[in-house]
């Protein structure tokens, strides 16, 4: 009984949270203090920790290299925008068809590559993003490599948020879950996870797809603030961004993931005029974290709050916040 | 016909290319089982080499070639012992990221420091002739890239069949445990390994300014890519596998852009990589080996 009241008066204080940070974030949008720039910025880090959050799913949690995340967020950029513009249907079919789409896409990819291991798989991937890429450059029902433009402005502060949120929530119970279990035992030892009588390729194709799903929701959300996509937008170096914040977050770390992404994303808008520069950056974090600390800043852990009672001294609680 | 035939040697010169890039590939995979992504951008990196000696110290193109190969022998060594050694005991993820890592810095490093703009090979280094021969057209170029290239890979059978470097190499891409009780030093093989390698990714990234008269900073992602492509075609690990692969995805790619569209060029080789692995995944001449546990 305790256990349950426990439970609910987390629930209850996440909820209080999460509206105030809303509402507050929401004030400044209409008082103005937020202004255009800032917004964009915001969309962008909405956007990048949907990104990383379900590329860790796959990555982090399941534990196989995908490079090919940037083509997921295409294919739902362009079903979305399909259905928007040029279909003319309101923007929540838009963003369904889009995670629908990409969910496809990544059940289509993610059947016959997913028996491959680690580094083929990685580079599988990679070729498939290239090859949708590729593919969408030469559609000219979706204006070739010029793209479309001219798509209304849909990605509000609510939308975006909601979309965070729910990618969260969605990732965070599916990895707490007994499919996130056998998920999770599937990245520690394949073989033995078989031996469990885990479906392995069930569980691996399971969340791809659902990593691919919400790329294809943070292609729609892209799609609908910036006006315009081109193909070109999404190739593999978009993925290697993705795999920047996961790697750097916390491969298996959701609010590693979280962090990471909004790190980069300030840190992509403060090098916005030196884009070398910025690609070193990230170049270099990708070696010395790996060098250094190869499961990520974070590692496997989460941040809550109990370990911010840990880390400044308060009540002294056991270490099993994982 | 002729035409196809002429499709043909147009495709040879980029296979051959294709093939020594995929050697570096497969030497270092076959060593230490790691997909080494920056070793397109080491080819980058001499087709540089090369062009600032030829422009510059006003070099013929051989001298330019081996000046290449020297510099980036040295650059491959560097980047294993600071980037690759120390996670030669950690995931297979963790070394596959960091040679992403390496990739992106070697990229953009010479992208800061040289622009993203086009330098033409200066064509003074190689006067164009063409040849015409029962219909067919070969230029002086083709075969210079060919002769070369094949030079090149007999050097590399005789260092890695007749040497004792060669023997060690070989020892050690075998069983690596075994080849330190037998007194080899597996750091020493992997570093020559790293320099062969790079070496001859130099000599390509010539023979692709010569090739496609143009270098850019990330120029080396693409033919990396599907040189890749050409290693895991014949074989990852197979030094025959990676020349053969490479001549076969060369010839493709011609193929593809003469007959349908060099748009596709790149998706149709990305298309074969996902086949092989879907239908023989050792290549053409590997061998299956079970999963030990």
């Amino acid at each position: 009984m305790q256990d349950k009241k426990r439970t609910w008066g987390k629930f209850i204080l996440e909820v209080v949270f999460l509206v105030a940070l809303f509402t507050l974030v929401q004030y400044f949008i209409t008082t103005g203090i937020l202004n255009r720039y800032y917004q964009i910025n915001l969309t962008l880090m909405g956007i990048n920790v949907i990104l990383a959050v379900s590329l860790n799913l796959i990555n982090g949690f399941t534990g196989q290299l995908s490079l090919g995340h940037a083509g997921f967020m295409a294919i739902g950029a362009f079903a979305s925008v399909i259905m928007t513009t040029m279909l003319e249907y309101p923007f929540i079919i838009g963003i369904i068809m889009a995670m629908l789409a990409a969910a496809v896409a990544g059940f289509i990819i993610g059947v016959p590559t997913l028996r491959l291991k680690g580094d083929y798989l990685a580079i599988a991937t990679l070729g498939f993003g290239e090859i949708i890429r590729v593919v969408l450059q030469n559609i000219d029902y979706t204006g070739g490599p010029a793209g479309i433009s001219g798509i209304a402005k849909m990605t509000t502060w609510p939308v975006l948020f909601i979309a965070v949120v729910v990618t969260i929530v969605v990732i965070v119970n599916m990895i707490n879950s007994s499919y996130g279990r056998a998920i999770i035992s599937v990245r520690e030892d394949e073989v033995a996870a078989e031996i469990m009588g885990i479906n392995t390729t069930k569980y691996k194709v399971l969340a791809f797809v659902v990593g691919a799903a919400f790329a294809g929701l943070a292609g729609a959300l892209y799609a609908h603030y910036f006006y315009i996509i081109k193909p070109e937008t999404f190739n593999f170096l978009k993925s290697f961004d993705i795999l920047v914040m996961v790697v750097l977050g916390g491969l298996g770390s959701t609010t590693g993931a979280v962090i990471a992404a909004m790190f980069i994303t300030v840190l992509n808008a403060f090098l916005q005029e030196y884009a070398a520069v910025r690609m070193i950056i990230y170049a270099l974090i990708l070696i010395i974290v790996m060098i250094y600390r190869p499961q990520g800043l974070l590692g496997n852990k989460e941040l809550t709050r109990k370990s911010f009672d840990r880390i400044w001294g308060g009540k002294h609680v056991s270490s099993t916040n994982k | 016909m002729l035409e196809f035939t002429q499709q043909l040697i147009n495709g040879l010169s980029l296979g051959a290319i294709y093939a020594l890039i995929a050697l570096g590939y497969t030497m270092v995979y076959g060593i230490i089982l790691l997909i080494n992504f920056a070793h397109g951008d080491i080819m980058m990196v001499g087709a540089y080499v090369g062009f600032f000696s030829i422009s510059l110290l006003g070099s013929n193109i051989i001298v330019a070639m081996v000046f290449a190969m020297v510099t980036c022998a040295l650059l491959g060594v560097v980047i294993e012992k600071v980037a690759y050694r120390p996670l030669r005991n950690s995931t297979r993820i963790a070394a596959l990221i960091t040679a992403i890592g390496m990739s992106l810095f070697l990229e953009y490093v010479t992208l800061y420091f040289l622009t993203a703009q086009q330098r033409v090979y200066p064509a003074s280094a190689f006067p164009l002739h063409k040849y015409e021969i029962a219909g067919l057209v070969i230029s002086n170029k083709d075969i210079f890239i060919i002769v070369s290239a094949v030079i090149l890979m007999i050097i590399l059978q005789y260092i890695i069949k007749r040497t004792k470097t060669g023997k060690a190499m070989r020892a050690v891409s075998l069983d690596q445990e075994a080849a330190v009780l037998m007194g080899i030093s597996v750091d020493r093989i992997v570093s020559i390994t790293f320099a062969i390698g790079s070496a001859l990714a130099a000599a390509a990234g010539v023979m692709i300014g010569l090739y496609y008269n143009a270098i850019n900073p990330l120029m080396g992602i693409i033919p990396g890519l599907k040189a890749f492509v050409a290693a895991v075609l014949g074989g990852i690990g197979l030094i025959p596998g990676a020349m053969v692969g490479g001549f076969l995805m060369g010839i493709l790619e011609t193929l593809v852009s003469g007959y349908w569209s060099s748009m596709y060029r790149d998706a149709v080789a990305f298309g074969v990589l996902i086949l092989i692995l879907l239908i023989k995944p050792t290549g053409l001449f590997g061998k299956n080996t079970g999963e030990k546990v």
